[in-house]
């Protein structure tokens, strides 16, 4: 049997998403015009889709960093740090995040993806369990499976649900991990991080929060929403990703457990796998001490979002989550019009993600915005002009008949 | 049908939007034609129903509501 024949399904939903609105999935960037802008189907677009929190991607001091050590250390790495050995800026870039994450270690990660990856897999094994929230990310639950721990779903952001999810286990005798996000990508509804300490301190477990979407966004301090919490003691372990709010690649995890060092040796997706080139470990760098010298970012993008999710509001759309969030998810009918009006916005010049099942909680087919603190307030009314007359008055359903 | 697979054909009802009848030897997913992230909600309900743990792990070998009837079973003797 041919293994690919599996792939049919694939290929017919694909087929008709391009025949309904274009291909959602596929979409090239011909030109970068500058965090928000590109060039697409030979149209200038604005960006609303790129997770590019910060708008950090082309700052100057940034590019010249990355630039410095193309020259100085070369193209790339060449291979893993535990066989090929580290370069200095890895171990420059781990102690700067320390310092910013205010945490005792830090390890960096060739993605985001790899650090829960390995994160799970290194902290967890087939003695433990993990009790993961149902609305993770991939990453989470590919690094649970992984980790070869038990795993036990609880209802998302539901903190009684986990207690009793744990209560169920109380008899296990191996170690627990709890997993919870800061903000979810697909909704931007934070955790109520609050109520699971509550959890912890009745269960006594460790606690991981994946801070990819709040990294540099939540907080005072913008180390995320268990800074912004004020509960970030309570918080054994954080991850996080470069390729949001950092502008570059890779990922991180932090902590202050005195083995923590250790799971360098534990972790098979940062032991077998090449580390970051050195130009995208120098941006990282900069990156991260442009956010901590510049908290007017964080403030731009608390501005921006508010923007977009009080217009998104006044238009009578239904959102993702009622808090402001950088993560603005439109609720759309069906999967058809949800196309449709992809199409449609792309056309009139603004790009946002597509998010159907089973990529999305409760089987719901999102048009999802990222909002960049690049962003200027005339990109901001743009999109919500767009949504206007394209989502609020076709809802859904003119739009898919031409 | 015994009792702990007609429990489940009940609790899998609202997840049958293709009219399948259901019994011990419905496929779950391929049949209910309904995606991974469904399947683990329903697994869900099946919990709280029985009060019991269904760990994701067991899931990979559960294709069947019998499969799924043989899990319960196992795990409602042991609490």
């Amino acid at each position: 049997m041919d293994l690919l024949a599996k792939l049919a399904t694939i290929s017919d939903r694909h087929m008709r998403m391009k025949a309904l609105g274009g291909d959602a999935v596929g979409v090239v960037n011909e030109k970068l015009i500058s965090p928000t802008r590109a060039l697409i189907d030979g149209r200038e677009t604005i960006l609303a889709g790129t997770n590019n929190y910060m708008g950090i991607t082309f700052d100057a001091e940034c590019i010249a960093a990355g630039q410095k050590a193309l020259a100085e250390f070369g193209t790339g790495t060449t291979g893993s740090r535990i066989a090929n050995g580290s370069f200095s800026l890895h171990r420059e870039l781990e102690l700067e995040f320390a310092t910013f994450l205010d945490r005792k270690h830090c390890i960096v990660f060739t993605t985001g993806y790899q650090a829960n990856l390995g994160m799970m897999s290194g902290l967890a094994g087939a003695r433990d369990t993990i009790y993961l929230d149902a609305d993770s990310h991939s990453s989470i639950y590919d690094g649970c499976t992984l980790s070869g721990a038990k795993l036990v779903r609880f209802r998302h952001n539901d903190a009684a649900d986990l207690d009793k999810r744990l209560a169920r286990g109380e008899a296990d005798e191996g170690g627990k991990l709890v997993v919870l996000e800061g903000i979810y990508s697909m909704m931007g509804d934070r955790a109520p991080l609050a109520d699971f300490v509550e959890v912890k301190k009745k269960h006594g477990f460790q606690l991981l929060v994946d801070e990819a979407h709040s990294f540099g966004v939540l907080g005072p301090h913008g180390r995320g929403l268990a800074d912004e919490a004020g509960l970030e003691k309570e918080v054994d372990f954080v991850v996080g990703t470069f390729s949001k709010s950092v502008g570059a690649i890779g990922g991180f995890g932090a902590g202050d457990h005195p083995y923590f060092e250790y799971l360098r040796y534990a972790m098979r997706p940062y032991m077998f796998t090449a580390s970051s080139s050195p130009a995208s470990i120098a941006t990282s760098l900069a990156a991260i001490r442009k956010l901590a010298a510049e908290p007017q970012r964080r403030k731009k993008l608390a501005e921006n979002s508010a923007r977009l999710f009080h217009g998104f509001k006044d238009l009578g759309l239904e959102l993702g989550c009622d808090v402001v969030s950088p993560v603005v998810a439109v609720r759309c009918p069906d999967e058809p019009s949800t196309i449709a009006m992809w199409g449609a916005l792309l056309k009139a010049g603004v790009y946002v993600n597509i998010a159907l099942p089973p990529g999305t909680p409760n089987k719901l087919c999102l048009l999802r915005c990222s909002v960049s603190a690049a962003h200027s307030d005339a990109e901001i009314d743009r999109i919500i002009e767009l949504f206007g007359a394209v989502v609020a008055q076709g809802h859904g359903k003119k739009v898919a008949n031409g | 049908m015994t009792d702990t697979v007609s429990q489940l054909c009940k609790l899998l009802e609202p997840f049958n939007t293709n009219g399948t009848v259901l019994s011990a030897a419905t496929d779950i997913s391929t049949d209910l034609n309904i995606d991974s992230v469904t399947v683990m909600d329903f697994v869900m309900e099946v919990e709280d129903h029985f009060d019991i743990e269904i760990p994701l792990n067991v899931l990979s070998e559960t294709r069947t509501v019998a499969d799924l009837a043989k899990v319960v079973e196992a795990r409602t003797k042991k609490g």
